[in-house]
């Protein structure tokens, strides 16, 4: 057998499963978002009343991109920053870096499921431990998980809590810089701020690149730990819709409410968004991200 | 430790503190009386410790059947990701055959796609196969290679392993499959333990896919299983946490336990997978 076949049958399955799960269900999805649609009878053509609806009509639409670019805004700067920060601290030639890096990995692999009840959990009203713990310091800690103004940044402050995939990622990257380099800075006198501004940060940028590409997207997804929050708490959405991520409410638009057509129209406007987002990205990393280096 | 590296040791020993606080948190509640629970101070040892409320969590809801769920979906899903996957990355990065490109790009593009632009059209599929409910949704894909990340990691360990020895294989007459088996896989051993784990996490931590596709009680997997126990269990006196949270841990557990075994390759693997 040729080496060609062997290619074409060795990629076979994948091929296939492209063309099944992936190419076919887009197109049908784009036509099913110019249609009404609940499932059970037919779709009717309705042209781009979805998109009209969604854009000037709907009640929620606005709320959870609202509440979904609020969450990316905070949680993804804040959450890349305590990543580099815990990732340069295990740079350094600290004992027991392996024991760290894991355990400060652990959080991220949890089940969103798991990690989103337990922090209902603590950050329950009355009992959480987090307001227990303020309480004893003489604080008064808000009602969270119950209240409109901070279900959300709540959320936020556990979503900081799994990022340790970006945590590993950088420091691969860190440990890409070259030792030379920074010791070349170190002997002309440079410190250490200097020399992370001149040999460090411009070696590190693809990493940084990457990582906030793949964060935004991450934010815009949410889903599991903010259903798990709003069932363990004040419901799904959140007191008042605060916590009404995009997700959320594109799923119950379809599998609550069999809006097909409607949850379609809302998944094709989150891919030009985040295929937007991702271009304009690239297009600014032109800008400060230094290929060369690494 | 050298002087000028204590302050860094110190930083990062609180923040492991910081980090750990929450898992002690779920650990020690699952393990309080209920009355225990709502009486305040932040106490992580229990005055009374309760083992029951493992047992008693895994009765009052079938977690012990959602649990052999889990592992069911999560094995087939790991076995269809190996098979579809291996052969696709190798082919990818070794062999060459017209139009085979393009597949690689289309299948890299889908790694940017949301999920949720698919879920529609896919659902309506497996509605006409008359396979909502059952399993068959939250398996079937893997084993047609849409874990797009495992072709895509596999594929950057294999255009690493050295030419010169497939080239060996295939002057003594090897077949491309035989190279695969024998030569290739066993080289790339770190990354297809890593593919394996990432494979069993995502399908593990899954509550999109099962919410949508699965409907009666007891096809449910553990994270469903878990959001529906939270829902339901409420009463008068408040949510029963501590059973909520031994439900956790024995959640949280298998995937704790893997990634200890697996650590280093899959590490390393994620590694792989920011440096392009």
């Amino acid at each position: 057998m040729s080496q060609s076949r062997w290619c074409w049958l060795m990629i076979a399955p994948v091929a296939v499963g492209l063309l099944i799960f992936t190419v076919g269900p887009m197109l049908v999805s784009l036509m099913l978002s110019f249609t009404d649609y609940d499932v059970v009878s037919r779709p009717s053509f309705v042209g781009s009343a979805n998109y009209h609806y969604l854009l000037t009509a709907d009640p929620s639409f606005w709320v959870s991109v609202k509440v979904t670019a609020m969450y990316a805004a905070a949680s993804v700067p804040l959450g890349l920053f305590t990543a580099l920060a815990v990732a340069m601290l295990l740079n350094m030639e600290v004992p027991f870096r392996g024991l760290f890096r894991t355990l400060y990995y652990l959080p991220t692999l949890l089940p969103a499921t798991a990690s989103g009840v337990l922090w209902a959990w603590i950050f329950h009203p009355t009992d959480g431990a987090l307001n227990r713990m303020l309480l004893s310091v003489g604080v008064r800690g808000p009602g969270w998980t119950s209240s409109p103004s901070w279900a959300l940044p709540a959320l936020i402050i556990m979503s900081v809590w799994s990022y340790g995939g970006a945590m590993v990622v950088f420091l691969a990257g860190l440990q890409g810089a070259s030792k030379t380099l920074l010791e070349a800075a170190g002997l002309d006198g440079a410190g250490p701020w200097k020399r992370f501004c001149v040999v460090t940060w411009p070696s590190l940028t693809p990493v940084v690149f990457f990582n906030v590409t793949m964060s935004l997207i991450g934010a815009m997804k949410t889903f599991d730990q903010a259903f798990a929050f709003g069932t363990s708490g004040p419901g799904v959405g959140g007191p008042a819709r605060a916590t009404l991520f995009y997700v959320l409410n594109l799923y119950s638009k379809a599998f609550e409410h069999f809006h097909m057509g409607l949850a379609s129209a809302m998944a094709w406007i989150l891919f030009a968004a985040i295929g937007g987002l991702t271009f304009l990205n690239f297009r600014l990393s032109r800008r400060w991200v230094q290929e060369e280096a690494g | 430790m050298k002087p000028r590296l204590v302050p860094a040791f110190a930083v990062l020993v609180v923040g492991l503190i910081v980090c750990l606080a929450p898992l002690a948190w779920m650990i020690s509640t699952s393990l309080k009386p209920f009355d225990e629970l709502f009486k305040g101070g932040i106490s992580l040892i229990p005055q009374h410790t309760r083992f029951e409320n493992y047992s008693d969590s895994l009765r009052t809801f079938d977690f012990l059947r959602a649990f052999g769920n889990s592992v069911f979906v999560a094995v087939l899903t790991v076995l269809g990701t190996l098979a579809s996957s291996i052969p696709a990355a190798y082919a990818f990065a070794r062999l060459k055959a017209k139009g085979s490109s393009w597949v690689f790009y289309g299948l890299l593009a889908t790694m940017m796609l949301p999920g949720q632009i698919t879920i529609i059209p896919v659902f309506r599929l497996f509605a006409s196969l008359g396979m909502i409910d059952t399993y068959a949704p939250l398996i079937v894909p893997a084993w047609l290679g849409t874990n797009a990340f495992a072709v895509f990691l596999l594929r950057q360990f294999f255009r690493s392993l050295p030419e010169e020895t497939m080239e060996a294989a295939r002057l003594d007459g090897a077949n491309e499959g035989l190279i695969l088996v024998r030569i290739a896989v066993p080289l790339a051993r770190p990354a297809v333990v890593t593919v394996a784990v990432f494979a069993f996490l995502g399908s593990w931590n899954d509550l999109w896919g099962p919410l949508v596709y699965l409907h009666r009680e007891e096809r449910m997997t553990l994270p469903v299983a878990l959001v529906n126990f939270v829902g339901s269990s409420g009463t008068v006196q408040g949510t029963p946490w501590n059973l909520v949270m031994a439900a956790s841990v024995v959640t949280v557990l298998p995937a704790v336990l893997l990634f200890a075994f697996c650590q280093r390759s899959f590490v390393a693997g994620i590694a792989t997978t920011g440096m392009k």
